[in-house]
């Protein structure tokens, strides 16, 4: 699965009808600026469209933004969606305004990590880089 | 100095002189001592700020530019006697799950003291579609009540007077579709449309800068606008039919002054469009009404609702001519800003929101939602609605800054201050008019790349630590886990709408939703004609919110938006 060298791409999207972007789109300049490929497929996505997005643009992050407080049944969806279509190895990492309990369940139904909204821009880029990382490692 | 109208020459010389000889003497020896914190001290919004103000910084001001309340231009506030005769309306949105369960909300908020309503809907009726559409999947009532049909809106704001608490409704794309339903509610129980109080937020064009809540390309979205403002002016007298929001503006990364003009610049173009219609501005200017943010930056809050009020009044008579003195004055809600909400140590979210509910009314707000400490986690729980309300009850019963109206007038910093951010929003506004307009301003994402753009910057100074966040980068505690149950999300909500929505659809007659839907289509398709009239109608047949959009869909597209970062 090692890309050498190779720049970690990721593919950032909104997830279901909210329009606040105001994250996304720091966490798409953070993540640019570091040298890191970032492929925005914008807003008011469906679960199919994202995963589908991902596996087209042969990234190694989903990075899923959502403040609509829907992320329970729109990950489990992305997760569902993700295993039905072999694309198990793309990491998926979620972004926005959730409970910490919520958290604590979307880890364990397997997403890497979650971007909250005091997250700085350093925790941002060393959040993918470790995510990567580790999936590599594994 | 020498042509100041408020003081008197010799004064301000011998003012001017003064200061030269404290600067070289007390505040040189003070800066020998100790140097002050930063080199240069500015607003958020960048505007220079000096140590200390004195009549030689608003001598050049014309006095009849601060005025008094009630009179043009408005610096002071939009009516003469303020919060002496009626204090602003406290009014907290609310909305989640079936429309039962939002109007028991409103019930236990009226109960604890407030005295306007707001509703939030959900996503899908946000964004144009039926509970049982799929891209509603997981969002049916989650973070606004669900609205599918007049049935829906019926249930809502049931047992409430609606003569007597005025109704604030917070949606825009679907607004012409939810405002003929809340006239068409109101009208079954009996009111008088003319008499009904209410304010529709319904502003599209900050959509696609801000909140990125949109169905159709941008210009049938301002048509809806144009249709909606014409037709309550004659329906309904007393109706809001838009609050133009610079709210989202600011969440999204604006600075103040951006904030104000491009809400101001969104004004324009509405006015326009009513006005090429054949109405004059000020038969719909009167209900025209605002809605800003109040940020942390307390000076500059403040003098932004004053210098709204000013902008707003000279634009309205000397670029529209109007007449009318209640045209000229903008009358705002304001809430406080979520964004400087933290999630760690949550309790200082309480005394965030204060401070800014204090500027508000400093700044002379009409009405006003302050936000519940809780809502960095999710949709706000009783308790801290509660607390909020309170917090506007203190401030509006136990301080007594009610008691003189724009108590802050007359001070050197805020006339200072008010009159440079006039002149920065007048600027501005002068840009957008040389690229063509409000709109060509957002066609070609020029609005979007100031406000993406300061956003990055304010994160950046986050993490460098030059603006503080405590909590986030400044006095970081270990985070300990919150020790409140947060507003949860009841699983029947989808089952009981669907179930709303199927009855409603068995019940009505199709031939007639159907003729209904075929003929808004041919009133879409010709730009002069009205589309509230026959939107009335088809929600009075009980067509549903999705089906009218559906129909829309087919004769103007949808929006897709080429994104900025």
């Amino acid at each position: 699965m090692t890309k050498e060298n190779a720049p970690i791409r990721v593919l950032l999207s909104k997830l279901g009808l909210d329009g606040h972007d105001r994250g996304v789109k720091i966490v798409a300049r953070v993540l640019r600026d570091a040298g890191i490929d970032v492929v925005y497929a914008g807003l008011h996505r469906s679960p199919e469209e994202v995963v589908s997005a991902a596996i087209q643009e042969d990234v190694d992050v989903l990075g899923v933004s959502l403040l609509s407080g829907a992320h329970m049944p729109l990950f489990a969806k992305v997760i569902a969606l993700m295993k039905a279509k072999n694309a198990e190895h793309i990491i998926l990492v979620g972004g926005g305004l959730m409970p910490d309990d919520d958290i604590v369940k979307l880890k364990e139904m397997g997403v890497a990590d979650i971007l909250r909204q005091d997250s700085t821009p350093e925790q941002i880029v060393s959040t993918i880089r470790r995510v990567v990382s580790e999936r590599d490692a594994a | 100095m020498s042509s100041s109208k408020t003081f008197q020459t010799s004064l301000l010389e011998s003012i001017a002189k003064g200061f030269a000889n404290w600067e070289a003497n007390e505040v040189a020896e003070s800066l020998s001592r100790q140097p002050e914190t930063q080199d240069q001290f500015k607003t958020e919004s960048g505007i220079p700020l000096k140590r200390v103000y004195t009549p030689t910084d608003v001598a050049n001001i014309p006095p009849e530019d601060i005025g008094l309340p009630g009179r043009y231009p408005y610096t002071r506030g939009p009516y003469p006697t303020m919060y002496r005769a009626r204090p602003w309306t406290i009014r907290q949105v609310s909305g989640f799950g079936n429309p039962a369960d939002t109007n028991r909300r409103y019930k236990y908020l009226i109960a604890a003291g407030q005295t306007g309503i707001s509703t939030d809907f959900d996503m899908p009726t946000l964004m144009g579609y039926d509970s049982d559409h799929p891209m509603a999947f997981g969002e049916v009532g989650r973070e606004g009540v669900a609205i599918d049909t007049l049935d829906d809106m019926e249930a809502l704001f049931d047992g409430i007077d609606l003569e007597k608490t005025s109704a604030s409704l917070t949606i825009n794309p679907t607004a012409f579709i939810v405002y003929a339903m809340f006239v068409s509610a109101a009208k079954k129980r009996g009111y008088d449309p003319h008499r009904l109080a209410g304010t529709i937020q319904a502003d599209i064009l900050k959509e696609y800068i801000a909140q990125k809540e949109w169905i159709f390309p941008i210009r049938p979205s301002v048509r809806l606008v144009r249709d909606t403002i014409l037709y309550s002016a004659e329906h309904t007298k007393r109706f809001n039919p838009i609050s133009i929001s610079g709210y989202h503006i600011s969440e999204v990364g604006a600075d103040a002054v951006h904030e104000v003009a491009f809400t101001i610049s969104f004004a324009i173009t509405y006015i326009e469009e009513c006005m090429k219609a054949g109405m004059s501005v000020d038969e719909f200017a009167p209900r025209l009404s605002f809605f800003y943010v109040c940020q942390a930056d307390f000076f500059e809050e403040i003098a932004k609702f004053r210098a709204a009020r000013r902008v707003y009044a000279k634009v309205i008579k000397e670029r529209f001519g109007a007449k009318l003195a209640e045209s000229m004055r903008m009358r705002m809600h304001v809430q406080t800003a979520a964004m400087t909400l933290t999630k760690p140590q949550y309790n200082v979210n309480l005394m965030r929101t204060t401070v800014q509910a204090l500027a508000a009314v400093l700044g002379g707000a009409q009405s006003m939602h302050t936000n519940g400490f809780d809502e960095a986690f999710t949709i706000p729980t009783e308790e801290a609605m509660k607390l909020a309300i309170r917090t506007q009850q203190v401030l509006a019963e136990e301080t007594n800054i009610t008691s003189v109206v724009d108590p802050l007038g007359g001070s050197y910093l805020i006339e200072a201050l008010t009159s440079q951010f006039e002149e920065r929003v007048f600027g501005v506004l002068n840009e957008i008019d040389k690229m063509g307009g409000a709109i060509r301003a957002v066609e070609t994402s020029w609005m979007q790349r100031i406000c993406a753009d300061s956003a990055y910057e304010y994160e950046l100074r986050k993490a460098r630590g030059e603006r503080t966040v405590i909590g986030v980068n400044k006095y970081v505690e270990e985070e300990k886990p919150a020790d409140f149950e947060a507003h949860p999300y009841d699983e029947g909500t989808l089952a009981r709408q669907l179930d709303r929505l199927r009855k409603v659809k068995a019940s009505r007659n199709q031939e007639q939703v159907k003729q209904i839907l075929e003929r808004m289509k041919v009133v879409a398709q010709d730009e002069s004609q009205n589309l509230l009239p026959i939107t009335v109608e088809a929600v009075e047949a009980r067509a549903t919110l999705g089906e009218i959009c559906d129909a829309l869909r087919g004769v103007w597209g949808v929006y897709r938006e080429d994104p900025i970062f």
